[in-house]
């Protein structure tokens, strides 16, 4: 029975090839949009290298000290960190704990040539969270940083510009004054990693001063990776109780007497990133079902579309659909019919759209727009897209097919459609 | 077999009732070769409708093997069609989309059958009907009497107990009439029960009885 559903499907869909066309085009247009959208999001969200772990990964990212008259908002900082974060490494949820600072813009000259580069200070828990691919070398350690070596891993593209793609391990860079030694090279990691792109990472205790072991704010982010993500939860509840413990200890009691952070994950972080205002409450569920609403939205003006083509072409079938009923098919039976054939029609416009968001997904790759964006086509975005075109697929078709189901036998047979 | 009980049928309109068919009473038997006759417009395909069960009566009663048709739901007419009735249509009605066999298998997908089943009982109707060798044509490519011979293969494709056909040969040349009404005649002869309704008394004469009507009223 598919295989004869098929068949006429695709015998109508070349019959009227102007409509299909129509068809096709807003189908794979709409998905293109919808692909490359699921694409970057899966890109800054998912678990990918080097953070492959992101979904059992909580972020410091923000601390805010409140006072009578005052307040300050700012990335947390290492003695805060250390002092109240750090314990919490000791729960039985908790593999790992690392403190790694914001990227800041370090100047390099080679060969008379002004570089920038974008440098992190971590400690050596912070790669054993990460699961960076090592182009050359392997990590530095805590031992490389408790013991202040001058050592650092670079990325790819770093190895290009100070080194013209040659190798670069045991060689020496030179950046804001410090020289290190290159102990490992990576995969450039995308910028849209917040908690750990970089150009190049070197140990904290590198730092030329030692004031930062005292800051409550600074630049430093603390990253929690939990052993399983049932423990989010509790990590979560046990971080809130540090705050009210580090509330007692503030560095100035005058001025401020209350704290606000929040472990996040990395999607909390990108939605408290991006509410403007005050970021102490956010919704993380409002705003999934504000995008999948937004989509639906999209994707509302298209089904409309398709809808009335398929409508149209109810006077068309109308004497096949008097021969179906005559010969035993229910209403049922040729709503199934219609919506499988619409299925086809809109999986043929996801292949279609699939097809261009490649080529976009490449073209953004290359183009720079996004540093180090590797945005690909992988099976969760595959999945995604195959989900919304069949969405898509049974939202346009449902009614127009159970409206030509409903067809009276006698009058379709006269090729009336109503 | 087919029993219709005082059945009336009216059209509505906002302002309009027209009464297409008034109280017939008709009966036919098991292996009966039944013609109707009668002026266009007197309610002959309007019967056929009503027996086919594609329609249903303003008034009345309509039994098929003594079940009351009356108000049964849609699912359960689907079976009954698909199970004990075959349509010829002087239209033809076929598919330009699908090749002569895919259309023969239409009354086959709805039941529970394999491929293998369907195309073989497919192939098998269309021999019956001396068109084999047109298998993969399309409609478009077959003259009117092939396409009327295909017709009838997917009519009977499912061995059903009672024929209908409306105007079988009205789209056709005499030969090629007279080459369908052999077909029918052949099928009548191996037991199935057929009614047709016909404006040729050529036709009319080589079946059992006729049935006339007039301004949707049973004349004789």
């Amino acid at each position: 029975m598919f295989k004869n559903y098929l068949k006429v499907a695709l015998k109508v869909l070349a019959r009227r090839k102007f409509f299909t066309f129509i068809s096709l085009f807003g189908i794979s247009i709409t998905l293109l949009v919808l692909l490359v959208t699921a694409a970057v999001f899966d890109h800054a969200l998912a678990p990918h290298s080097p953070e492959t772990r992101s979904d059992r990964t909580l972020g410091i990212y923000q601390l805010t000290m409140r006072g009578p008259n005052n307040t300050q908002n700012s990335d947390p900082g290492y003695g805060f960190l250390d002092r109240y974060v750090r314990p919490l490494s000791k729960l039985p949820g908790v593999e790992r704990f690392s403190i790694v600072s914001a990227p800041q813009t370090a100047v390099s000259y080679v060969g008379g040539k002004k570089i920038e580069s974008q440098l992190r200070r971590a400690d050596g828990e912070f790669w054993r969270i990460l699961e960076a691919e090592f182009l050359e070398g392997s990590p530095f350690t805590s031992e490389d940083e408790s013991g202040a070596r001058f050592v650092a891993v670079i990325n790819e593209t770093t190895r290009d510009r100070f080194f013209e793609g040659r190798p670069a391990m045991g060689r020496t860079i030179e950046v804001d004054g410090q020289r290190f030694r290159v102990v490992g090279v990576v995969r450039d990691v995308p910028a849209l990693r917040f908690s750990s792109s970089a150009d190049m990472w070197v140990p904290i205790s590198t730092t030329k001063s030692r004031h930062y072991k005292e800051e409550w704010l600074d630049q430093f982010h603390g990253l929690i990776l939990a052993r399983d993500r049932a423990d989010l939860p509790a990590i979560k509840s046990e971080f809130q109780a540090s705050l009210r413990e580090a509330e007692r200890h503030l560095p100035d009691p005058k001025r401020y007497q209350t704290l606000t952070a929040s472990a996040d994950t990395l999607f909390e972080a990108y939605v408290r990133r991006f509410t403007p205002g005050n970021t102490d409450v956010i919704y993380p569920g409002r705003v999934k079902a504000l995008l999948f609403l937004l989509m639906l939205l999209f994707m509302l003006l298209p089904t409309l579309n398709l809808v009335n083509i398929n409508l149209s072409r109810i006077l068309d079938r109308a004497s096949e659909i008097g021969v179906r009923k005559a010969f035993g098919a229910s209403s049922r039976t040729l709503v199934g019919q219609f919506v499988v054939e619409n299925l086809v029609l809109t999986l043929l416009g996801a292949l279609a759209g699939l097809v261009l968001a490649a080529v976009v997904l490449s073209a953004l790759n290359s183009s720079g727009f996004l540093p180090y964006a590797r945005l690909a086509l992988n099976y969760r975005v595959f999945f995604y897209g195959l989900i919304m075109a069949l969405f898509f697929g049974i939202l346009s078709g449902v009614y127009p097919a159970w409206r030509m189901s409903k067809l009276h036998p006698v009058q379709a047979l006269r090729g009336r459609s109503v | 077999m087919i029993h219709l009980d005082q059945v009336s049928k009216m059209y509505r309109t906002d302002r309009i009732e027209t009464t297409a068919l008034d109280n017939i009473n008709l009966a036919v038997e098991k292996g009966e070769l039944v013609s109707i006759m009668g002026p266009s417009g007197c309610g002959k395909s309007t019967l056929l409708n009503l027996m086919g069960l594609l329609d249903e009566p303003s008034s009345g009663k309509v039994e098929l093997d003594g079940i009351t048709i009356n108000g049964q739901g849609d699912r359960a007419l689907a079976r009954v069609r698909n199970e004990r009735i075959g349509f010829i249509f002087q239209q033809f009605h076929l598919v330009s989309d699908l090749s002569v066999v895919d259309n023969v298998e239409i009354p086959l997908l709805y039941r529970k059958m394999s491929n293998r089943e369907r195309r073989k009982a497919a192939l098998a109707a269309l021999d019956r009907v001396g068109l084999s060798s047109r298998t993969h044509h399309f409609p478009t490519q077959l003259s009117g009497g092939q396409q009327q011979r295909v017709a009838i293969a997917r009519a009977i494709v499912g061995r059903p107990a009672i024929l209908l056909a409306d105007e079988p040969t009205g789209n056709l040349d005499s030969q090629m009439g007279d080459e369908i009404m052999d077909i029918l005649e052949g099928l009548h002869s191996e037991g199935t029960t057929i009614v047709m309704v016909t404006h040729d008394p050529r036709l009319a004469e080589r079946t059992n009885r006729t049935v006339r009507l007039f301004d949707g009223r049973q004349v004789q």
